[in-house]
């Protein structure tokens, strides 16, 4: 096999209103963050499933990091509350699972946030990268 | 100037009173019994501190006016507690004389007849072991 | 299986500079499901949604994916192009490879990379897309206004002078408010009821407005433009359309000693009574608390004085349903209670009043008829203090006081300094002040006038304590410009006390599934683009209820309200937002937990019939969303164990083809 240089995967959940458009201005800021970054647009924090993160996963990704409005700023007035509950709840089993703790990191980032957005987006990834591949939970029937 | 930042923040710290909630209403100095005793005042206790200005505290027989009645700490709005931040300018002028190591013996020779008898018996409660 | 579309678009160079939008279009066309792909200059343009538009046609597309800028810019635009050309407009997908793609990367083969992940994922969704249709739902042309104060009144005569029906509750036997109570208002020193009571008189001869006086909201129920409002009539013992509200059992009354809480208690009314004059309806009612008749069946004076034969022991408290497209909270606010400021002796001493106290005190028609008169002695007093900020800006003690700043007072302590003084020109009149606020239309240019013209004399510092000795009242505050002390003798003291909400605030609240804060005030939709709603649909805010403000706030805050809800009541059919959650009843095993995470009680429950094993039927709790209420923010699928609820347009099996394809 060959060893290339290492590029992580790395998924990030952002609400419609807050810090999808944070990315959006990052962008419009010409702020660069790295490629490996990939946004998946969700209406609200809380509609993200801990599931959802197990999965990505469990599908090979290295890292995940999700993305909300800042406590007390949610377009739906609560929903960031309860992604906070939930996600500090996955993340304290996330250990027993055998993923590390560090792959994984909520961050509230408002639509005003771009250089906010751009700067917790190149600390993940170094901080993925610094921990590399996650060959832990990675489901071998889902590579080809 | 550092050295004065350092008393500040020893003196916040002890007294465990964040003097940036002061809106300045002055109701700790409006409610106070011994204002007229006292040369600086609950209020420019708070401010004094907050701007690091400790020396002329330190140096006032103010720190012994008080009567730690409470009443301001009790009034204050914004839960400043002056009182409890004069207690702490008093500590530390208490503490710089012998530093730290004020002996019983010593301490009849330090009294004045205005002291109030709270600030003795407060300081043999402190400093004798 | 889908026929999918990808359309390519460079953005000028603004794609084309760092993504290789050819290659993407090729690698793209590979992805499962996609049967076209193209690329063109400005996708947006007239010509590039006309491309999208005849490939839609040509190849039968059943979804397509954009890859081009932000969603949040032009994904509205590409779902219409989407329409037009008989497409349902929730089969676009975008993929974002401007903002989060080419314009944060340098490197062409890793923004082509990227670009092409992007669209795989877009497509991975399309392909679980199905068609939406928004829900539709009709709106009953009638506006409740909750609050008969100046809010409500200028809410429900702008709705109702745009051809609206509106029906005010109000729980007081009359409507008109704290305004009503007011002597003069600032910062123009007309007198509040002769601008107040014309808009009264409006109100009560406006042929779409009814006004349910006496009166409480018990049940809201139902969603934007079809609320279902039951309202409680209190029984008043007196027939309303009867009564000619000329007074006469109201002084005929035995019952002499009932505290007149329109005067704040500092004088005396029947057990029959019209709050004052110029009430609306001008209609009596008996308190059910004090009236001998009701309590021990011995008197029934005012049923023989009464000519019109307007009194009935006999009435039971009425409910009464009514449909409501819109809500209008306008509860309004009250001054805090002084009880646990000890300090300022306000339990202590009579002649230590609260300043809505000292407004009845100077008023024509309150208790002293005008004359400023100490409530202890009936002296009048020659030295008077007023403390500001009592109860307000505290946050040590939650119990005792409010953290924010009531806003009002320092206006009103001027226009009480300035009008004694004018008044009373013997009277020397100081006060104590923290902060003078007064941002505002002549606001500052008032209490300036105050200080330079009648001479009051403004004290920076607070007052400590408040000390009755003899007939006098020793005040002991800080002067903090000219370091003292003062001890002041004053012969009346005037408290500034902070104001909060009304106490049917918060259960009203949780009625509408309306939002407030820790203060007890309504939560706006949005602090500065939504001041006037209230982030449930449907529901409005208008005055204080909202936060701390004065008149002219109110009455342009109460006309914005009424602007709202005339958008609202003027549509036939409310379009709703398609993304919505969505329960599977055959998974749905009604444990409620949807119902306790959605913020806007958009979740319900029925029991539906079932077929179960052996031709038998169950009878199951399921749960079902309201369509019209649910905002679609998707924290019910999350709290749903069984996985019964999910999201339209941003489906569980959406989301994770998009974490595979990007994991892939």
């Amino acid at each position: 096999m060959q060893v290339n240089e290492y590029k992580p995967k790395i998924v990030a959940f952002c609400c419609n209103w807050c810090s999808y458009a944070g990315a959006d201005l990052a962008g419009s800021n010409r702020l660069s963050y790295p490629a490996e970054v990939k946004v998946i647009r969700v209406p609200c924090s809380c509609r993200v499933n801990p599931m959802f993160i197990l999965r990505a996963f469990q599908r090979g990704a290295d890292g995940v990091i999700l993305c909300g409005c800042h406590p007390g700023d949610c377009h739906y007035t609560s929903g960031n509350y309860y992604t906070r509950r939930r996600m500090a709840l996955l993340f304290s089993m996330l250990d027993y699972l055998g993923i590390e703790k560090e792959r994984t990191r909520v961050e509230w980032v408002s639509a005003a946030e771009g250089a906010k957005f751009a700067a917790t987006m190149n600390d993940f990834v170094k901080t993925i990268t610094e921990l590399g591949e996650n060959k832990r939970l990675e489901d071998l029937r889902c590579k080809k | 100037m550092e050295n004065q930042n350092n008393v500040r923040n020893e003196i916040i710290r002890r007294s465990g009173v964040n003097p940036r909630k002061c809106m300045k209403c002055g109701k700790c100095s409006g409610t106070c019994p011994a204002y007229d005793e006292m040369e600086y005042h609950p209020h420019q206790f708070v401010s004094m501190v907050e701007s690091g200005d400790i020396e002329p505290l330190l140096n006032s027989k103010s720190i012994y006016r008080c009567l730690t009645c409470f009443a301001c700490v009790d009034r204050c709005p914004r839960g400043v507690e002056p009182a409890k931040l004069i207690e702490a300018v008093r500590l530390t002028a208490v503490r710089k004389q012998g530093e730290n190591h004020l002996k019983a013996d010593d301490i009849p020779a330090l009294l004045d007849d205005d002291l109030p008898q709270q600030a003795i018996v407060s300081a043999f409660r402190k400093y004798t072991k | 299986m889908q026929r999918i579309g990808v359309f390519v678009c460079w953005c000028g160079s603004n794609i084309a500079g760092t993504v290789d939008v050819q290659k993407v279009a090729e690698a793209l066309r590979n992805e499962p499901g996609v049967v076209h792909s193209a690329n063109y200059q400005y996708m947006c343009s007239q010509a590039g949604q006309e491309l999208i538009k005849d490939a839609i046609k040509e190849h039968k597309l059943t979804g397509i994916v954009v890859c081009s800028c932000s969603p949040r810019m032009h994904e509205a635009t590409f779902r219409k192009t989407a329409q037009a050309a008989g497409l349902n407009p929730y089969m676009v997908e975008i993929a974002n490879i401007r903002e989060q793609c080419s314009w944060i990367h340098k490197d062409m083969a890793e923004g082509t990379e990227k670009a092409i992940v992007l669209g795989r994922t877009a497509i991975a969704k399309v392909n679980l897309n199905a068609p939406l249709t928004p829900g539709e739902s009709p709106v009953t042309k009638r506006a409740l206004v909750i609050g008969g104060g100046i809010a409500g009144i200028q809410t429900a005569l702008d709705i109702a002078d745009a051809g609206f029906y509106v029906d005010i509750v109000e729980k007081k036997p009359t409507i008109g408010g704290k305004m009503a109570q007011l002597d003069k208002t600032f910062p123009t020193l007309d007198c509040a009821a002769c601008i107040l009571t014309p808009k009264m008189v409006d109100v009560a001869q406006h042929e779409r407005i009814r006004i349910f006086s006496y009166s409480e909201v018990e049940e809201v129920k139902g969603f934007v433009g079809n609320f279902d409002v039951k309202i409680k009539k209190k029984a008043r013992f007196v027939k309303e359309d009867v009564c000619t509200g000329c007074g006469l059992c109201t002084e005929k009354c035995p019952q002499k000693k009932v505290p007149n809480e329109f005067n704040l208690g500092m004088d005396n009314r029947r057990a029959i009574y019209i709050p004052f004059a110029q009430a609306v309806p001008k209609v009596a009612t008996i308190d059910a608390d004090y009236c001998t008749m009701l309590k021990t069946g011995k008197c029934g004076v005012c049923s023989k004085v009464c000519t019109a034969k307007a009194i009935d022991y006999t009435q039971k408290d009425e409910i009464i349903e009514e449909k409501y497209g819109a809500i209008v909270a306008a509860t309004g606010f009250n001054p805090i209670s002084m009880d646990k400021f000890d300090e300022f002796a306000y339990n202590q001493s009579k002649d230590v009043i609260t300043s809505l106290e000292f407004e009845r005190l100077m008023n024509a028609a309150g208790p002293t008829a005008g004359k400023l008169l100490r409530p202890s002695d009936g002296v009048h007093p020659h030295k008077i203090v007023f403390v500001q900020c009592v109860g307000s800006r505290c946050s040590s003690c939650a119990e005792k006081g409010k953290e924010y700043c009531s806003k009002i007072c320092c206006m009103y302590t001027a226009k009480h300094a300035m009008l004694t003084r004018d008044k009373y020109p013997d009277t020397d009149v100081t006060v104590f002040y923290i902060d003078v606020r007064t941002p505002g239309k002549q606001f500052d240019e008032f209490y300036r006038r105050a200080v330079e013209e009648y001479g009051v004399h403004y004290i920076k510092g607070m007052v400590g304590k408040v000390s009755p000795e003899g007939n006098k009242l020793i005040v002991q505050g800080s002067d903090l410009l000219d370091n003292k002390q003062l001890k002041i003798e004053a012969d009346l003291v005037v408290l500034a006390a902070a104001i909060e909400p009304d106490k049917s605030a918060r259960p009203l609240a949780t009625m509408l599934t309306a939002s407030m804060d820790t203060n007890d005030f309504f939560t706006e939709a949005h602090p500065k683009l939504r001041p006037v709603e209230s982030p449930t649909a449907g529901i409005f805010l208008s005055g204080a209820c909202q936060g701390p403000r004065d008149i002219p706030e109110t009455v342009a805050q109460a006309g914005a309200a009424a602007a709202k809800v005339i958008g609202l009541l003027s549509k036939d059919k409310l379009t709703g937002n398609p993304c919505v959650a969505h329960s599977d009843e055959m998974m749905c095993n009604g444990c409620s937990s949807c119902e306790r995470v959605c913020p806007y009680g958009a979740i319900t429950y029925a029991d539906k019939e079932f077929r179960g094993p052996n031709r038998t039927t169950l009878i199951r709790r399921v749960a079902q969303v309201n369509e019209a209420i649910c905002q679609g923010c998707g924290c019910c699928t999350v709290a749903c164990p069984s996985g019964a609820m999910d999201l339209k347009g941003f489906a569980s099996k959406q989301i994770m083809a998009e974490v595979d394809a990007i994991c892939k």
